[in-house]
Order: structure tokens, then C-alpha cells, then sequence
């Protein structure tokens, strides 16, 4: 059979230790999408590090008045977690769109950041894919890109990562703790994630054998204006085809702060600072919205079938900053699932 | 005189649900059969082309093992075509799995690795490298519109669509007109269970064969004649299926490779698919259709034109009934039908769920909604001013048709009367409201079907037939017909099914299953009770000396007079003084046979209306479907609670149909991209609100004695048309090429 070695670390210095001491090693959390990878042939590592006895899985208060997410926390603790519910009510909703309560009960949050492209082709052995063996070509692009990105995209890869609470941390700023052959780190939420370039096969900046041991959250939450909107083609169980994580402060109806992240459209979840300078200062109108929107999609790219993305995305985050402006769930279109029995 | 036993028509629990939920009820993958070796089946990368090498070597190598099946290996089975012939098989050459070098389509089986496990298998078949010479395929079915051609008969009960009247000139007398294209894209049945086939070999070629299907009969006789086995060389056993909804009608080729190598290793194999090799056989093939509709100042339909093309595979011509409902559906003198098929590198299509009609439905029923705006009618009121009262298609009377009801019911309970017509008209707060109707017509057949009925010792009586329960209800509502037959409570009857040592049944499809199989447990049931008055006309009892059969009952356990109820003999009396351990009685097709070689005299069919709500989102135009009602008139119903059932799932269907499903093909590829349960999107919880089922009374003692047209198919029609015609509606966007994804209404 497809043999691989496991070993379940109980410490990081030893995990980590491990995964340089073997080539083709892999980190397993909860295993969610590393086994589906590993099934479909994938990925397939030789050696697997659990890291499910590291503890790691608390969820504290820290010093700076922030909030530190253990990277083994799993999603469901996190996003029902009482400090997240109340102070980042943002990361709660992004959780909860995601996957299945059966998944986010097993994904971990390091986990989640480590997740891989939902790009058929990507998944799909019989179709060349630069991400899978760099080098062979990007079959999504001319293809059906449904799932595929309008952002950052490069003539190697047309790839979307797939989280929704990434796109919440992005627009949070949140700070990855890792660990690695050299030491501890930290990395900016925004510069953990990267555009596929000519090195499609990189989904991140984390260095060989680093592994993430956890989250910091920065004591601004945002927690009385925000929202996040999904839109996709079921309401559960679908990826995003757009996602927007939208936060503001407000003085009375004018913007003092404002953050704005994409998911569903790039290799990366989509911040853009620019669009969000423009916000502040303005009034909480539809039309400051549009004027934002329009920045965030400028240098937007159709791959034809998911063309549409460009206008849905327009919509996404006028409709998500309107949320969050008035915290009216009314306006929510997600509204729905929540009235299902 | 009503009894306790009566069981038809009343809400009754599956009697298969304790061992469904308790896990004791075994599928095909669960047979854990000793010394048992396990297939794992290659799927081709490529859509066209040869095999050019296969290097089995290293493969063989691995320890566990057991051997690598490829064409170069498998030996030559039947040689003549007509062997690989299903009963369901569409004119043409069936596909033969492992036979030659040629590639047909993506994911057809090129190999099969068997070893000593499943996990050693699937590794060892994804290691196996085999060589391809490729050649340019063609999957896309716009781009052979031109070279479509008029299928002929191939397949069983296929009739080309008949044309009536003239319509062009039909055309010319309207005083309103609609034309339109629609389309809908190629689905996959995907049931929840794979298919697979456990073989578990006893010794000199004799298997007993464990499979996934719809129909253990078909399953045998494929096997009999391909693999040159008896009758008592191959029993093949289906007892619980994880849904079917048509996939398994036909023998899929898991079928063929465990049967296939269980003989040439003399050993017991399991052979089951994975979700992608899921989409690796039949499907509902996408069609394209033109509908045209003129109508009179009355509204009353002055033509009717319909026409559809359809994929179908290179190697047969998979048929279906897409156009022919048009002509019957609604009362028009001029209507002109046709249907076509175009040759591209696929699977042959198969039948799913309401095939043809499910289809046809989607073209006919937006189009009539269409043409009720073009003429400023309302829907409904425009289908009631063409309502059929006598089927002109066939030239014949309906042995019964309640669709008003349907119409009326439904309407009511739906609200339809507070309908604004223009579109755009209705809301609630923010969303936009829309309300849309739909609806349809199916078959109401009847096939041969043999029941044995058999009263053991101990009181319990055990019916059995060859037929299955896909998750239909055919355990429960057999159980409840014998039941009430023979006048004893729910817990003394069992009714056994899917093995080939049972008496013959048809495959379970067409909606019959209920009609053929119930009917014939009635005349099983009758024969019993006959042969138990004889018995008990043998025993000292003078009330029953001379006693006619029309002349007792079976009540409370016991035989006893119509006239006087309280000469009876209990049932099990009968038996034990007959010395033997049971008495049994099978019922006879032949004048079900004869029946079928008469022309009809009647047109029986089952129909339906149905009624959509949905919300729409003005900017984002996200669309919920928040109320349906679905009303069917399907004569009687045995078992209101397992028949709601099947219409929620028609109705669930319809939503996924309208809104999300469709298997994508990338045409570079000639592959379906999407094929996994994340992305072949069908509907969840959250996207289901609420459906109402409303079941109009229909009484027809001509459709057949039991007065039965069947459940399964016609809940789905229609579904898909409302939901459309509600997004119109709400909108004002028409959408032609379903499903109506959020693209579409941007």
C-alpha cells in the first residue's frame, strides 16, 4: 500500500526536528485536507508528524490586550470560543461559513492557513497543473474557472485559496507564529500568503520544516460594524466564489477605519489598503461603497467563466460594508440558513 | 367491512428502517465474504485514443498482488454483441470493459489491479504506468447539431415522437407567439452508495454475486451470457440499495471486472468504483431543444413545436422520451415533434429519474409560461384553457386523469389567487418575490411480475419476488398489500426481495414497481387463499364443506365465512393440518402478458402541478426557493408517508436541477471536471425550505385491479420549470440554460 511513516510529536523543537530529519515529510493537524490529498494521490508525503498531542490548542488573552489562537485550537473552538464571539465576532461568522460542523470539529486553525486550492485541475491527476508539478502548465486557465481567481493571478496559475477564516484574519491583521531549523518567527497575516508568480507551487512564505504554532490577534476586533458575506452556489458545504470580510469604525455615519478583504478571488485573501484609505473620512453611503469596490476590482482579470466574478465581487463588498455600517442581518443573504430548522 | 389489516393507504413506517438504521441491512460492498480479494479499476486520463503500453511488471511485483487485468489479459468472453445486451440496453454495441486497446471516453476502465487488500490495490493501481497514443475527441454537443439523426427502435419501448395536424399552419392562426431555445447541461446520478459488486466464488464457476443494482434479474442474465454461466452458476442478490435513480438499470462494469476476475482466480473479489468513477458511466444527456407555441384571442393553444437534440455516445444510441409529452400534455390540434441524436466521446447516457420527461419538462414548461405572458394570461388559467380531456397523442380516452384537481389543490393551498403577473411586482422587504408554476405527465405501466405468497406453520406469511427497493418503499408497501390480502397484522408478513433464486420481477424503474409487483402480490395472495380454503375443506369443519371463495374472508388471522363470522379457522391450524410446513401459492403472468399484446384502450398516465416560491436578492441576485407545493394524481396511493417520501425527493431534485447541478465538462479534456461530491453541487439542508405534498384523489379501476400509477417519476416534473419561471417572475430575467446559477442573473 501507499506507505508512510507517522510519528506523533509532543513537542515543536522535536517536530520540527523530524520533519528535517526526513525528505518528504509532512505536518498533520487535523487532517482534513491532507488526507483528502493524500487519497487522490496528491500529495504524497513519506512521513507524517501528528501534531495533535503538541497542546497548542488553547485560546488566551494576551498581554497587548490581543488574543493569541493556539495553531491546534480547532476552527469549531475557535469560532465558539466566548473572547472570539464577543471581541471578533468577524472571525466567528467566516468560521461558521466555511465547511461542515463535522469538519471545522476536526481542522485546526494552523491547519486552515495551510489549506490547498479547490482547483479541479489542481486535484485532477489526468490534467497538467503548475501547482501539483511545476512546469507541466495551468489547465484552469481557457478551462472552467468557476473557482478561480480575478486578482494577482500570473500566466502560471490561476488558483484561489479556499478559506474563509483567512480572509476574517486578513482583514484582522492577525500576526503567525511559527517555529522552525532557525528559530521562531512571526509572520504579518499579509505577507504569509502569496501570489503564484512564476512559483505556483508556493502557497505561502513559511520556510522548509517551519511549523505555525499560533495566531496573535491584535486587540482591535471590530466587533460592533462588520460582516462577513459569503456568496456561492449552495448555501453550506460550497467554496466561496466570492467571500468579503468588511470591517469599520464609525464617527457618527463617517468612516474613522476601515478594513476590507476578498476571498474566493486570488491566490491569497485579498486585502487592499488602497480601497480601504479611500473609505475613511467618507460617509457610510452606498456611494462611497461603489467608489471602494471599483478601486478593489480596478486591475480585476476575467478568465471567462468566472467573468462574472468581477461584477459579484463589486456587489459583495458594497453589500458587506452596507452590513456592516448597519448591522442589519436583514440584508443578510445568508439570513436564510440561519431561519433552516 | 373495513379491518384492522388495512393497511393500503395509510401512513406506515419502512418495515426496513430498524435494520437500515441499525446497520444491519448489508449493500453490496459490505459481504465480507471469506479469502476475499479486492479490485481496484484504472480510469483512463485520456478521452480518445489507443493504449499503446502497459507496464504490469513492477506492479506484479509488489507483494499482494494477485494479478493486473488489462486487455492484453483478459481473455475473449462472448463474441457476439447481442450477449453484452442488458434488458435496458440502447441500440448500438455495448461497451465491452477491458476488451481492446481503444479509448471510448475519459475515465473508461483501462485496468484493474487485484491484491490481497483494497488499500494494496488502490496503491498499487495508481503506480501502474500504461502508455497512451492520444487522438482529438469531440464532446461538445452545439458542434454536431448538423449530424444529428433520427434514432430508430433500438431500445425497449422507445417510439419516435409522433406529429399530429399541421403546424405550420398553427403557427399562422396565432394571434400570439413564443419561440425559444433551452438547454440544460449532462447530470450524474450519484447516489449515495457506489456501485460495487462483491463475488464470492464457491467452487466450480458457481458465484453468488453481490451487487448494486436495480435489478438482480438484469445483473444475472448479463452475466449468464457473457461469461457463458447457468442460471444456478450465477445468483445474484440486491437487498438493500443506497439509492439508484436509474444508474443501476443497466449492469455497470464493476459487474463484469469482479465476475470477470473471481473466474480467472478461481477466488471471491470485490470490485467497488470511487466517487470520480461515479461519473464514469451513464448520465442524463444534456439536450438542446427549440419550443414554439401559438395561441388563438382565447388562449387556447392553436400549434405546438418541439424538438430536442440530444448526446449520445459513439458506440450506442441511448434514446429517451423527451419531445413526446408535449403532444399530449395539453389540447392542441397542431403539433409538430421531433428528436434527434449526435454522436460525441462520452459514456451512452442513461436513464435518470423521469428520463426524457424530467428533460422535456424543463423546454415545455418555461415555455408555456412564456407564452401565458405573450397571450396575458395567467399560467394557470392558460394551462386550464388548454387542459386535455381526451389524449390526442394516442388517439385514446384516459382511464382517469384528476390534473385539475392537481391544479386547483395545489393552487389553493399555494395561494396562487394573490399572484401579481408582472414580474418584478411582488416582495417581501428588501427581496424580490416570485411565484412560478410548472407540472408534468408520466407513464403509468405495468410489466409481468411473479409473486410467491407462502403461510408457514407458526401463522407467518412470507412473500417473495426477484424485484428491489431502492429506497423506494417496496419492502413496506409489498408488506402492507399482502397484509390486508390475507387479513393479518404488519409483524406476520415478511416480503423478501432482490435474489435470483425469488420468482421473476422486472427491474425496478419506470414507476411500475408498485403497480406490477403489488398487483401481482394481491394475485399471489388470492391463489394463497384459495389453496387454503381447499385445505381447510379437507378438515372436519362443515361452514367451509362447500364454501366458495367468494364466500370467505381472511380477517384477524383466520379464514372464516363472509356470512358468519364466527365460523372461522385460524390460518395456522390449516397449515399444521395440512402436514406439510407451509402452504404457498404463485400468481401467473399470463394474462398481464396477454394484456400487454392488446392494443389499449386507454391512456393511463399520472400527472402533476406544482407551485414555487423564491426569494431573490435585488443586487446579488442569490435565489432561494422558499415554498413549494407539489400536487400529484397518481390514482391510489398505497402508502402516503413512503410516497410523500419520493415526491420531497423529485422535489429536492427539481430545486438542484434549476439552480446548481450539472456535470462540467471541460471539452479540451472531454472530461467532467467537477466530479466530486464539493463540487457536483445538489442541493443541502439550508437550501431546502418548506414543500407541501398534497397527493388529489384518483380513482382508476382501468390503469390495473389495484387502481395503482406509480410515485416515483412524476414528482420530479415540472420542478424545475417553476422554479425558473418564479425566478421570471420575481425578475424578469429569463433564463433558458439551466441550472440558473448566479452568472446567469447578474
Amino acid at each position: 500500500m501507499n506507505s508512510f511513516t507517522f510519528t506523533q510529536a509532543t513537542a515543536v523543537a522535536g517536530a520540527v526536528q523530524d520533519k528535517a530529519a526526513h525528505d518528504d515529510a509532512a505536518y498533520i493537524g487535523g487532517g482534513t485536507n491532507l488526507i483528502d490529498l493524500m487519497k487522490e494521490n496528491v500529495a504524497r508525503p513519506t512521513h507524517l508528524i501528528g501534531l495533535k498531542k503538541l497542546g497548542l490548542d488553547t485560546i488566551e488573552n494576551t498581554p497587548d490586550g490581543g488574543l493569541r489562537l493556539g495553531a491546534l485550537a480547532t476552527n469549531a473552538d475557535t469560532a465558539w470560543h466566548p473572547e472570539v464571539e464577543k471581541r471578533y465576532p468577524l472571525l466567528n461568522q467566516a468560521i461558521l461559513a466555511g465547511a461542515s460542523p463535522q469538519l471545522r470539529n476536526m481542522a485546526t486553525d494552523g491547519g486552515n492557513l495551510m489549506q490547498r486550492t479547490r482547483c479541479y485541475y489542481f486535484y485532477d491527476l489526468a490534467t497538467p497543473c503548475n501547482k501539483r508539478e511545476p512546469g507541466s502548465g495551468c489547465s484552469a486557465i481557457g478551462g472552467y474557472t468557476r473557482v478561480h481567481a480575478i486578482l494577482g493571478t500570473s500566466e502560471h496559475c490561476i488558483a484561489t485559496h479556499p478559506s474563509d477564516m483567512c480572509v476574517a484574519l486578513a482583514a484582522l491583521e492577525a500576526t503567525v507564529r511559527v517555529s522552525g531549523p532557525n528559530g521562531e518567527r512571526t509572520i504579518a497575516f499579509e505577507d504569509f500568503h502569496r501570489l503564484p508568480g512564476d512559483q505556483p507551487e508556493r502557497d505561502n512564505t513559511l520556510e522548509p520544516g517551519e511549523l505555525i504554532t499560533g495566531l496573535d490577534l491584535p486587540e482591535k476586533g471590530f466587533a460592533k460594524n462588520f460582516s462577513y458575506l459569503k456568496l456561492r452556489d449552495r448555501t453550506s458545504y460550497a467554496f466561496a466564489l466570492v467571500s468579503v470580510a468588511a470591517a469599520l469604525e464609525l464617527d457618527g455615519n463617517t468612516i474613522t477605519e476601515a478594513r476590507l478583504a476578498l476571498g474566493g478571488v486570488a491566490h491569497k485573501p485579498w486585502r487592499d489598503k488602497a480601497a480601504e484609505a479611500m473609505l475613511i473620512g467618507q460617509p457610510a453611503t452606498a456611494d462611497t461603497f461603489r467608489r471602494a469596490a471599483a478601486k478593489v476590482l480596478e486591475g480585476a482579470k476575467g478568465q471567462g467563466t468566472n467573468n462574472f466574478k468581477i461584477e459579484l465581487a463589486k456587489r459583495a463588498i458594497v453589500r458587506a460594508l452596507k452590513q456592516a455600517a448597519e448591522m442589519n442581518q436583514v440584508l443578510d443573504t445568508n439570513a436564510f440558513q440561519n431561519s433552516n430548522p | 367491512m373495513s379491518h384492522t389489516t388495512d393497511y393500503i393507504g395509510k401512513p406506515t413506517n419502512r418495515v426496513d428502517g430498524p435494520a437500515k438504521v441499525t446497520g444491519t441491512a448489508k449493500y453490496a460492498a459490505e459481504f465480507n465474504v471469506p479469502n476475499l480479494l479486492y479490485g481496484y479499476v484504472v480510469s483512463s486520463p485520456i478521452t480518445k485514443g489507443k493504449i499503446t503500453k502497459i507496464d504490469t511488471a513492477p506492479v506484479l511485483a509488489l507483494p499482494g498482488v494477485q494479478e493486473v487485468f488489462t486487455h492484453e489479459n483478459v481473455p475473449g468472453f462472448a463474441f457476439l454483441d447481442r450477449s453484452y445486451k442488458d434488458d435496458v440496453a440502447p441500440g448500438g454495441s455495448p461497451f465491452r470493459p477491458l476488451h481492446d486497446a481503444e479509448i471510448k471516453y475519459s475515465l473508461q476502465p483501462v485496468a484493474m489491479v487485484v491484491a490481497d487488500t483494497f488499500e494494496l490495490a488502490r496503491y498499487a493501481a495508481s503506480i501502474l504506468h500504461i502508455e497512451y497514443d492520444e487522438v482529438a475527441h469531440e464532446t461538445e454537443l452545439v458542434k454536431h447539431i448538423d449530424e444529428a439523426f433520427e434514432p430508430g427502435r433500438g431500445k425497449t419501448g422507445y417510439k419516435p415522437p409522433k406529429s399530429r395536424g399541421n403546424f405550420g399552419k398553427g403557427w399562422k392562426e396565432g394571434v400570439a407567439r413564443m419561440e425559444a431555445n433551452y438547454s440544460h447541461h449532462a447530470q450524474h446520478h450519484n447516489p449515495m452508495e457506489m456501485f460495487a459488486s462483491t463475488v464470492e466464488w464457491l467452487g466450480d464457476k458457481n458465484l453468488t454475486i453481490y451487487d448494486k443494482t436495480q435489478g438482480v434479474f438484469n445483473s444475472q442474465q448479463y452475466v449468464n451470457k457473457v461469461f457463458g454461466l447457468s442460471k444456478d452458476q450465477a445468483r445474484v442478490i440486491s437487498k438493500y440499495t443506497g439509492g439508484g435513480f436509474g444508474s443501476g438499470l443497466r449492469p455497470q462494469y464493476q459487474l463484469f471486472l469482479a465476475v470477470m476476475a473471481s473466474l480467472q482466480l478461481e477466488r471471491s473479489v470485490r470490485v467497488s468504483l470511487t466517487r470520480e468513477q461515479m461519473f464514469s458511466f451513464g448520465h442524463r444527456p444534456e439536450t438542446l431543444q427549440h419550443v414554439a407555441l401559438a395561441t388563438a384571442a382565447d388562449g387556447s393553444l392553436t400549434g405546438i413545436n418541439h424538438f430536442a437534440v440530444a448526446e449520445t455516445s459513439q458506440f450506442e444510441d441511448f434514446t429517451e422520451n423527451v419531445v413526446g409529452w408535449s403532444g399530449t400534455l395539453y389540447d392542441c390540434k397542431n403539433v409538430e415533434l421531433g428528436y434527434r441524436l449526435a454522436k460525441v466521446d462520452v459514456f451512452s447516457p442513461l436513464d435518470m429519474r423521469a428520463p426524457g420527461a424530467a428533460s422535456g419538462s424543463i423546454a415545455l414548461e418555461i415555455a408555456m409560461d412564456e407564452m401565458a405572458y405573450a397571450a396575458g394570461l395567467d399560467p394557470l388559467e392558460f394551462r386550464l384553457r388548454n387542459y386535455s380531456d381526451f389524449d390526442q397523442a394516442q388517439n385514446l380516452p384516459y382511464s382517469s386523469k384528476a390534473l385539475r384537481k392537481c391544479y386547483a389543490e395545489g393552487a389553493a393551498k399555494f395561494g396562487w389567487e394573490k399572484r401579481t403577473a408582472e414580474p418584478g411586482s411582488m416582495r417581501d422587504g428588501n427581496l424580490l418575490v416570485g411565484w412560478g408554476m410548472g407540472g408534468g405527465i408520466w407513464d403509468a405501466s405495468k410489466q409481468p411480475a411473479v409473486v410467491k405468497a407462502s403461510l408457514d406453520v407458526d401463522g407467518h406469511l412470507t412473500v417473495s419476488s426477484g424485484t428491489n427497493d431502492i429506497g423506494t418503499g417496496t419492502y413496506t408497501i409489498m408488506t402492507q398489500i399482502a397484509a390486508e390480502s390475507m387479513g393479518l397484522p404488519i409483524e406476520a408478513v415478511t416480503f423478501v426481495l432482490g435474489d435470483t433464486t425469488l420468482p421473476e420481477s422486472p427491474l425496478q424503474g419506470g414507476s411500475w414497481t408498485a403497480a406490477s409487483v403489488g398487483n401481482s402480490t394481491v394475485e399471489a395472495c388470492t391463489k394463497l387463499g384459495e389453496a387454503l380454503l381447499k385445505q381447510a375443506q379437507k378438515m372436519d369443519s362443515p361452514a367451509f364443506k362447500n364454501a366458495k371463495i367468494e364466500e370467505v374472508e381472511f380477517a384477524n388471522g383466520q379464514l372464516r365465512l363472509r356470512s358468519d363470522s364466527t365460523q372461522a379457522i385460524v390460518l395456522r391450524d390449516i397449515v399444521q393440518a395440512s402436514g406439510e410446513t407451509k402452504i404457498e401459492a404463485e400468481n401467473s403472468t399470463v394474462l398481464t402478458k396477454l394484456e400487454m399484446l392488446k392494443p389499449p384502450k386507454y391512456s393511463m398516465h399520472a400527472h402533476n402541478a406544482v407551485f414555487v416560491e423564491v426569494k431573490v436578492d435585488p443586487e446579488l441576485m442569490t435565489v432561494h426557493v422558499t415554498r413549494v407545493v407539489n400536487a400529484v394524481a397518481a390514482g391510489r396511493i398505497i402508502n402516503p408517508k413512503t410516497a410523500r417520501s419520493q415526491v420531497l425527493g423529485s422535489v429536492v431534485w427539481g430545486i438542484s436541477s434549476a439552480l446548481m447541478e450539472e456535470s462540467v465538462m471541460d471539452h479540451r479534456f472531454g472530461r467532467y471536471m467537477n466530479h466530486n461530491y464539493a463540487e457536483y453541487h445538489v442541493p443541502v439542508n439550508a437550501d431546502i425550505h418548506d414543500i407541501d405534498v398534497i397527493f388529489v384523489s384518483e380513482e382508476d379501476d382501468k390503469v390495473n385491479p389495484l387502481g395503482i400509477k406509480g410515485i416515483g417519476e412524476v414528482g420530479l416534473l415540472g420542478v424545475a420549470a417553476a422554479v425558473t419561471n418564479a425566478i421570471y417572475h420575481a425578475t424578469g430575467k429569463r433564463v433558458r440554460d439551466l441550472p440558473v446559477t448566479i452568472d446567469k442573473l447578474l
